[in-house]
């Protein structure tokens, strides 16, 4: 889609801008865990996972969302990851 | 059971000051009233009242919030009957108070009251998220947040609807107030599929930026009665659909304004 942008005549309309950083600023005001809280989980979580795998720690993202969800009315917290494998590791602990 | 009624009470909130719940909550108050139903709107923003002013209704006030919350008074004496329709009243803020004296049972008290006799309580929450907050969403069964389309007032929208979330009052609705159809189509302000997508709720109303509101405020007559302005058309879609009916938001991103005249038109004839 980046191609319609490049004939679109006009460069970003400030309202883009607004959305971007509305919704940047949002992820942040959304979580109850503290910015500390979420880097020693985070921290954690990435000592649990490299165990088993090499991890792309550049490109890792972890955060926390709300979602609607589907039985109750009330919005739920949701713990988002994304950690790129780069390599499962031979464990000594053999599977199973 | 009894076969007393039980009204709704609606909080209109937003967290941030100035997006215009005042103006909203008199002119869904009214809009209510003029569809025939008994309604109360009540200024909760106690040291800060405007509600009245807005209403017309300034010159009349005797008793306020307090003094009923204090039983210095009946309910009934609190209540101020407005001059166009007989089936509205408002129950005025103390102006001399602070936020510290209406406790969040006393209002919930308060509104259970006021649900038996009423069929809508419209409170008019100020602005924030402390005390005064606290205590105007203490007894409302569904909330309306107004927002502008400016990424303060969005962000303090969302920061609200986790609030009542959190007090377990779910599925609020929002309105978008003072939108610029002309620079929304610029590119150049957030138009209400951004907004609601953005905050994840259902959306119950859009209000253009009108001048009239200017006016019906310096006359103390809110812009619904009238009728005739886009902003006075708005206030009752959203009236009519707080009733249920659904009726089709204003087309606002329309190419013209001839056009988009013609579709005002066909929507609400004249």
């Amino acid at each position: 889609m980046e191609f319609l942008k490049f004939f679109s005549r006009k460069q970003e309309n400030s309202k883009e801008v607004a959305k971007e950083r509305l919704k940047l600023v949002l992820v942040h005001d959304r979580s109850d865990l503290s910015p500390k809280l979420l880097d020693m989980m985070k921290g954690d979580i990435i000592r649990v996972i490299s165990e088993y795998a090499d991890i792309d720690k550049e490109n890792m993202a972890i955060k926390v969302t709300k979602m609607k969800s589907e039985k109750d009315i009330a919005p739920v917290s949701a713990l988002v990851a994304n950690i790129p494998i780069i390599k499962i590791k031979d464990n000594k602990k053999s599977a199973i | 059971m009894d076969n007393e009624k039980l009204g709704t009470a609606i909080v209109i909130t937003s967290g941030k000051g100035g997006v215009g719940k005042t103006t909203t909550s008199a002119n869904i108050g009214t809009g209510l009233a003029m569809m025939g139903k008994s309604v109360v709107v009540l200024d909760a923003d106690i040291g800060l009242r405007n509600l009245d002013v807005v209403m017309g209704l300034e010159n009349r006030i005797v008793y306020d919030l307090v003094d009923v919350v204090e039983k210095n008074c009946r309910l009934k004496q609190g209540l101020i009957r407005d001059k166009r329709f007989e089936k509205l009243y408002l129950l005025p803020a103390a102006q001399t108070k602070d936020k510290s004296a209406v406790k969040p049972e006393q209002m919930l008290e308060l509104v259970g009251e006021l649900k038996k006799e009423f069929d809508y309580i419209i409170i008019d929450s100020p602005a924030g998220i402390e005390q005064g907050f606290q205590y105007s969403i203490a007894g409302a069964d569904q909330a309306l947040i107004v927002t502008t389309p400016e990424i303060s007032a969005v962000r303090d929208a969302d920061r609200v609807i986790g609030l009542l979330e959190a007090k377990g009052v779910y599925n609020p609705k929002l309105i978008i107030n003072r939108i610029r159809p002309e620079m929304v189509k610029k590119g150049d302000m957030m138009n209400m599929e951004d907004i609601s997508d953005i905050l994840a709720i259902d959306l119950l109303g859009v209000v253009p930026d009108d001048e009239e509101i200017v006016i019906s405020t310096n006359k103390g007559e809110p812009a619904v009665i009238e009728g005739k302005s886009l902003a006075g058309k708005a206030y009752m879609n959203i009236t009519k659909r707080i009733m249920g009916e659904e009726i089709e938001l204003l087309n606002l991103d329309s190419n013209n304004e001839s056009t988009f005249n013609k579709i005002i038109k066909l929507l609400f004839g004249k």
